[in-house]
């Protein structure tokens, strides 16, 4: 996996800029990965992202978009407007997290 | 008298009652609760619009693969009291377990989309075939359709066979040039994910299949709503596709009885741990087949290859030992690419679809990833094996565990 330079800390991402490593993720570094996808984090963001966080560090898993909204209590339209049209892939992207895949 | 209740008859809940009650003495009563007396062979819906399936290919009585010594509960459940060890049906009756085996599965669940199920158009313009009625409803839509926007969407991961709507999207395309009206239908293929294919090795492999037969791709998209008067579904980012012809894969959900019960997450599957598929709240419960929350396919082929695993880890369990086997996630599955070939891909939890040789390195005869007429034979005659050696409980000659054999390793993800 190639290893990049964010906000001053070296860090392994794969093809797309995604971390593949998420321990080497902190909130100083979302920031430089919101903007580097022209999002200006703010206090409702990080809230959606930390959600993501700690549901990963449970489950082991990325949370889906229902999930985000049935368990984080995050509605569906706010994620669209937080994340403009992709917000399963830009939170999972900010969150330092796998995106989302099928099986082929 | 110690006892098993096993709920559902579908692909796992079937093997696992034939493999117990070989490996379980006479001290243990088998009991499986399942509300319905048709087994249906899931995979067949696929062919069943395209009339390559007749729907007597598709199912059998349940209780001919229930085998003797174990009970079969004809009811609809009500609710698990995982603190009372009982199982409630909905007609009063109790069912007491010592150990329960969840296993009923994952639907379709038009209900969950506005505009879907209530827009008026259910099974005239709006299908699936998910379901045996919609499979059949399709095929009678199929035939009479003449030209015009063919929509295949897919609303929300994970749903059953994640492969199958690609799969239609591909035999559609098949079925309307040997109709002669391919040049009078525009075919989309609609996905809540960020393409067709979305790991690397098989995006590279099979990625240029929907260009190939000009389908067109509306990726990222997470539908709000079916807007049935206008015929188009429309994405939360208020983009919208309009069809003809809609074939949806509805939001798959486990049993609603699960969350009565209070044991599921928030589409009612039961979290387990993803290795030995034991409940991670209930020491005396597992999940298997589709029922599970684990991060693997929801198909047929996990069912088989977790069950495998389950039986072992059981055996080990119930005698107070720790369970020493892990289930890998390992599937393994037939893709229709249509004109009578089709591809075959073998992956597991940390490992995505390779390309190679399967099951033997070299030899094959199965090659993975490509498209072969073979696979296709092979996707056929599996409908054969389901019935007389999968659900009976007998051994396949395929390995349980995901082998590295013939698999060429090339830009490994980690």
């Amino acid at each position: 996996m190639p290893v990049t330079t964010i906000a001053g800390h070296d860090v392994h991402v794969d093809d797309e800029g995604f971390l593949t490593s998420p321990q080497e993720w902190s909130p100083e570094l979302a920031r430089t990965l919101a903007q580097n996808i022209g999002i200006e984090l703010t206090d409702e963001h990080m809230k959606v992202i930390e959600f993501l966080r700690k549901d990963y560090a449970q489950t082991g898993e990325t949370a889906t978009i229902r999930r985000v909204q049935t368990v984080g209590g995050f509605p569906t339209k706010q994620l669209f407007q937080l994340f403009p049209k992709k917000p399963a892939k830009k939170m999972a992207y900010i969150a330092g997290l796998p995106k989302p895949h099928g099986c082929v | 008298m110690r006892r098993l209740v096993v709920l559902g008859a579908g692909t796992a809940g079937t093997m696992v009652v034939n493999k117990l009650r070989k490996r379980l003495g006479e001290q243990w009563s088998i009991t499986v609760v399942e509300q319905s007396e048709v087994h249906y062979y899931q995979p067949g819906y696929l062919f069943l619009p395209f009339g390559t399936y007749e729907p007597e290919q598709v199912l059998k009585p349940t209780r001919k693969f229930i085998p003797e010594g174990v009970d079969f509960v004809r009811g609809e459940i009500d609710r698990v009291l995982p603190e009372e060890d009982v199982v409630v049906l909905a007609d009063g009756r109790r069912v007491p377990y010592d150990y329960l085996v969840v296993a009923t599965g994952t639907s379709p669940r038009p209900d969950q989309t506005p505009g879907m199920l209530d827009g008026g158009q259910w099974h005239r313009s709006v299908h699936e075939f998910y379901s045996f009625d919609g499979a059949m409803a399709l095929r009678e839509a199929l035939r009479g359709f003449t030209g015009g926007r063919l929509v295949v969407h897919v609303t929300e991961m994970p749903i059953k066979c994640p492969v199958a709507p690609l799969e239609f999207v591909f035999l559609a395309d098949s079925y309307l040039r040997r109709r002669g009206i391919r040049d009078q239908v525009e075919l989309v293929y609609a996905t809540p994910l960020p393409g067709a294919f979305t790991k690397p090795i098989a995006s590279e492999a099979l990625g240029h299949l929907l260009e190939d037969k000009k389908i067109l791709l509306e990726s990222d998209f997470m539908i709000e709503r079916v807007d049935a008067d206008s015929r188009a579904i429309v994405s939360f980012d208020e983009r919208e596709v309009p069809f003809d012809l809609l074939v949806t894969v509805p939001l798959n959900m486990g049993a609603d009885y699960v969350a009565r019960s209070g044991m599921g997450d928030e589409l009612n599957y039961v979290p387990v741990d993803k290795h030995t598929l034991l409940s991670t709240t209930y020491d005396n419960v597992f999940a298997l087949g589709d029922a599970s929350n684990i991060p693997a396919s929801k198909a047929g082929a996990v069912a088989h290859f977790a069950v495998e695993v389950f039986v072992e880890n059981f055996v080990q369990h119930i005698a107070g030992h720790p369970m020493t086997h892990e289930f890998d996630g390992h599937a393994n599955c037939f893709i229709e690419s249509g004109d009578g070939k089709a591809l075959l891909i073998d992956f597991n939890y940390d490992t995505e679809p390779l390309r190679g040789t399967f099951p033997l390195p070299k030899v094959g005869p199965m090659r993975l990833l490509e498209e072969s007429r073979i696979n296709h034979m092979g996707k056929l005659a599996f409908r054969h094996m389901y019935w007389n050696l999968l659900l009976p409980g007998h051994r396949l000659p395929v390995p349980t565990l995901m082998s590295m054999s013939g698999k060429i390793v090339e830009n490994q993800e980690s």
